[in-house]
């Protein structure tokens, strides 16, 4: 400890209340690394006390402190390279006996140790009561009792971390007996060590000596330096391990396992005191409804089904008004901006794009947050076991179904938060192929398209289709693991051994935390590649464009097409010019939604001016009026609409197709065709390999809806509806392969940075050609038996 | 009278007392690690609805653990002394 700082490492088991402790110590004050090399997560905080500045790392969570699992293996070699003043070991009071058995080995270790008895409240409320002082006594170390949720005891805590820290204390082992076999063993050993040279300062003789007999790999490897040492060594764990499983049956290690309880027990027995003799508790009582053979199952749809049902329902109202705020942005910034290439990029290009996207930030806030409850609550242990039967035959882990639900098992999510949610897998298998089978999820990025598909050729039963979909998403993702498991990554199951945590009430704040950061995830990426591939869509699609000719050419046509409107007789006398007409075309344009709904009321309240009038004209028949000119007027003017429609579909449709994206899309038709997509779907799908949120918005642009247009469900749905070449089984396959076919970018260098570029490629192709044949197999199936055409 | 059977064949809320845990590697620490070692007294809390994973009732706490990995814990349970099937010098 140098003059003012100290250092100290808080431990614990997971669900201790480690985090809660870490936050109320260190406040705001926290950031987070990785340790090097490996995918877990460092937290570091700071906070002040008593003239110092304390560093308080937040070791992972982690029942013992073997060699066998990487948490583990960080924090050992943290504690041991790094030499913390203290460590403070956060022990859950109503759970003593097993969070005893971390403390124990740090005992073994010789760590200077504070503990802190967290959740006495709980404690309490069960009936047990702790002697504090008699616990410090048996153990050799103080003991801080704390409720971290209500940040009491914590000030305490830090006197004491302080108090230990100020007297420098020594790395001293305790020493536990693990009986007679292994007590002479461990003297024989010990001397052994002391007498070759692989103990620096860094590691205590007796300390290696045990983990010798444990056959820990790490500590044998590094015995392996001095070869006469490890020799002699080995020799006696050998003969002891003969010993033992001669007599006892048992290997070393299960004996030394044992007795750590052993002496555990010995002291809780003097140390607690029951109150209360009930053999069951408010959590059991709960579980033995949720998790019954009947009502489990039931209660857990039921759950998922509300969750559903919710996150649509609550997000309604803010997703409405981001749409609204977006239209309106748009519809303020077009008049004030010149027209042109930047006008066209800021309207179609960035705010279609990303305003798209942070419309549906709503969604997916509160489907975390449901999440987040689960999590926090308790309950999602619960599904995890209850799944495990289930997941476990597709080579999966009951704890993948969090990965699986917040990448979108219920209704959206994202596959970002997902990949990295998978590192509560302790199997690196089990891992990775949860990873690759995540993409499969109906993220909320593919939902506004299935939205509009859905809307336009499935139109009953909205919500049934959506249902279906997920159905067939999770059918895809559980098959595409077992059989990622059977060939590229098989291998045995790894020990499901897990704690169940009682029920909790979540705390607002947990929950708004946990939220929040997934929520965060899933903004970053949308304001960075999002906001990149749209600008860069948007230039594709309009570079390099027609030629000069075909530019005047159309212009011409469309000149034509207005000249001989003008020009019919009863016209004539009516729209005195093109300016006027002009004004009349936007009117009705704006008009449209309305006038097809039936709302002649909106004609009605249009502003006064030249154009309304003759708009109001047109298609009302003023008394007085002949009957047979008012219907003349309108068929004339729906018929000339209907020619200006045609002739803008014949310029887009070259226009895009003269683009460099409309060329790519073009080519691709060579392999999409057999899938029922063209041009315009091969730009939005290649589009959606950056991002999928962005495969609505092109495909509005490749509809050309213009730029005054929004590519809202109303319009691209009905556009889709009324085209011919659209049928129901086409949209059903661009669903599936939308579903189907790529994670996208960044999911894609998340799944790298969690594990390889190897397994981000694989899942690249695995998606793509999954994606291809099954939808080549529905489209053709489907037009050889006439469904859906 | 005390027989020693594996957990799996344990019933709901049956309680025993552990006595051996076979099974080495990387099932049998973690198995040792979270309190399943000889001399524990533990109950059947429940099973999951496709009777697997099994919950069980230990020093204040619910471990859950898959029954091929249960099969490797022995527990000593009671028996009640009037076993129909039971063959023996004192009767059948």
């Amino acid at each position: 400890m140098s003059k003012h700082k100290i250092r100290i490492a808080l431990s614990g088991n997971p669900n201790a209340g480690k985090t809660t402790v870490f936050n109320a110590v260190t406040g705001a004050r926290q950031h987070i690394a990785n340790y090097p090399g490996v995918t877990v997560e460092k937290k570091v905080g700071r906070v002040h006390h008593r003239g110092y500045e304390i560093e308080v790392v937040d070791l992972p969570g982690t029942y013992s402190l073997t060699a066998y699992s990487l948490e583990e293996i960080v924090a050992r070699d943290y504690l041991i390279n790094e030499r913390p003043d203290v460590v403070v070991d956060i022990v859950d009071a109503s759970n003593l006996d097993r969070n005893l058995y971390l403390a124990l080995q740090f005992l073994e270790l010789g760590a200077p140790l504070i503990l802190a008895l967290n959740m006495v409240d709980v404690a309490e409320g069960r009936g047990i009561a702790i002697d504090v002082q008699a616990l410090s006594d048996k153990l050799g170390v103080p003991v801080v009792p704390t409720v971290a949720r209500s940040n009491r005891g914590i000030e305490d805590l830090l006197d004491r971390v302080v108090d230990m820290a100020e007297q420098s204390p020594v790395w001293n082992p305790a020493l536990i007996s693990y009986g007679n076999d292994i007590d002479r063993a461990l003297d024989e050993i010990e001397s052994v060590i002391r007498r070759g040279r692989i103990h620096g300062e860094a590691y205590a003789p007796r300390w290696l000596a045990l983990k010798c007999l444990e056959g820990d790999d790490q500590i044998i490897r590094l015995m392996e330096r001095d070869a006469s040492v490890s020799t002699e060594a080995k020799a006696v764990c050998r003969r002891v391990a003969k010993h033992t499983m001669d007599t006892l049956e048992e290997e070393p290690e299960g004996i030394i396992a044992d007795h750590r309880y052993g002496h555990i027990a010995g002291i809780t027995r003097t140390v607690v005191k029951r109150r209360i003799e009930s053999r069951l508790n408010l959590s059991d009582h709960i579980d033995r409804v949720l998790t019954n053979r009947l009502i489990g199952p039931l209660f857990m749809i039921g759950i998922l089904y509300a969750i559903y049902e919710f996150t649509f329902w609550a997000s309604e109202v803010p997703v409405d008004w981001m749409s609204l705020f977006f239209e309106h942005l748009k519809g303020g910034l077009t008049p004030v901006l010149p027209e042109g290439p930047l006008r066209s990029l800021i309207i179609s290009g960035v705010i279609d794009g990303v305003g798209g996207v942070l419309g549906f930030v709503p969604l997916i806030m509160f489907l975390f947050f449901a999440i987040s409850i689960m999590e926090d609550s308790g309950y999602l242990a619960r599904v995890a076991y209850m799944l495990d039967r289930v997941l476990r035959w597709f080579g999966l882990h009951g704890n993948s179904v969090i990965a699986l639900l917040i990448s979108g098992g219920i209704s959206g999510g994202c596959a970002v938060p997902g990949v990295l949610s998978t590192r509560t897998l302790q199997d690196p298998k089990e891992r990775i192929t949860t990873m690759l089978v995540l993409p499969f999820m109906n993220c909320g990025a593919k939902l506004p398209l299935f939205g509009i598909l859905i809307a336009a050729f499935f139109p009953q039963g909205k919500a049934r289709m959506l249902f279906v979909f997920t159905l067939i998403s999770w059918c895809f993702a559980l098959l595409a693991a077992k059989f990622i498991r059977a060939t590229v990554l098989r291998g045995p199951k790894t020990p499901f051994v897990m704690e169940l945590p009682p029920y909790r009430a979540p705390t607002l704040k947990g929950l708004l935390i946990h939220t929040w950061e997934r929520t965060w995830e899933y903004i970053k990426k949308a304001g960075t590649v999002i906001l990149g591939i749209s600008i860069l869509l948007w230039a594709m699609m309009t570079y390099p464009g027609l030629p000069e000719e075909r530019v005047r050419h159309f212009e011409a046509q469309g000149e034509e097409i207005r000249t001989t409107f003008l020009s019919r007789p009863e016209v004539r006398n009516l729209i005195p010019d093109r300016a006027t007409l002009a004004e009349i075309d936007r009117l009705a344009s704006e008009l449209i939604g309305s006038l097809s709904s039936d709302h002649p009321d909106a004609l009605k309240d249009l502003e006064d001016g030249s154009a309304a009038r003759i708009l109001r004209e047109i298609f009302f028949t003023a008394p007085g009026r002949a009957e047979e000119t008012g219907k003349t007027l309108r068929t004339a003017y729906t018929a000339y609409r209907e020619r200006l429609a045609d002739w803008e579909d014949e310029r887009n449709r070259e226009a895009l197709l003269s683009t460099a994206a409309g060329r790519i899309g073009h080519a691709l038709e060579a392999f999409t065709s057999p899938l029922g997509f063209d041009y315009r779907v091969n730009i939005a799908l290649v589009g959606g390999f950056a991002a999928k949120e962005v495969i609505v918005s092109t495909l509005g642009t490749a509809y050309s809806l213009g730029e005054a247009h929004a590519p809202e469900q109303g319009f691209l749905s009905q556009r889709l509806q009324n085209d011919p070449d659209w049928t129901p089984l086409r949209a059903f396959a661009l669903i599936l392969f939308t579903m189907l076919y790529v994670p996208c970018f960044v999911t894609v260098l998340m799944i790298r940075k969690e594990s390889s570029w190897k397994w981000a490629a694989f899942s690249l192709g695995f998606n793509l050609v999954t994606a291809y044949s099954v939808t080549f197999l529905v489209y053709q199936a489907g037009l050889a038996l006439g469904i859906g055409v | 009278m005390k027989t020693l059977i594996k957990m799996r064949e344990m019933s709901d809320n049956q309680s025993g007392i552990v006595r051996k845990v076979s099974g080495g590697g990387q099932l049998g620490r973690r198995i040792r690690e979270m309190g399943l070692v000889p001399g524990m007294p533990i109950r059947i809390q429940g099973r999951a609805p496709l009777r697997d994973p099994v919950a069980i009732r230990l020093m204040d706490s619910i471990l859950t653990l898959r029954n091929n990995e249960a099969d490797h814990i022995l527990v000593e349970v009671d028996v009640p002394e009037a076993y129909p099937f039971r063959e023996g010098p004192t009767g059948g």
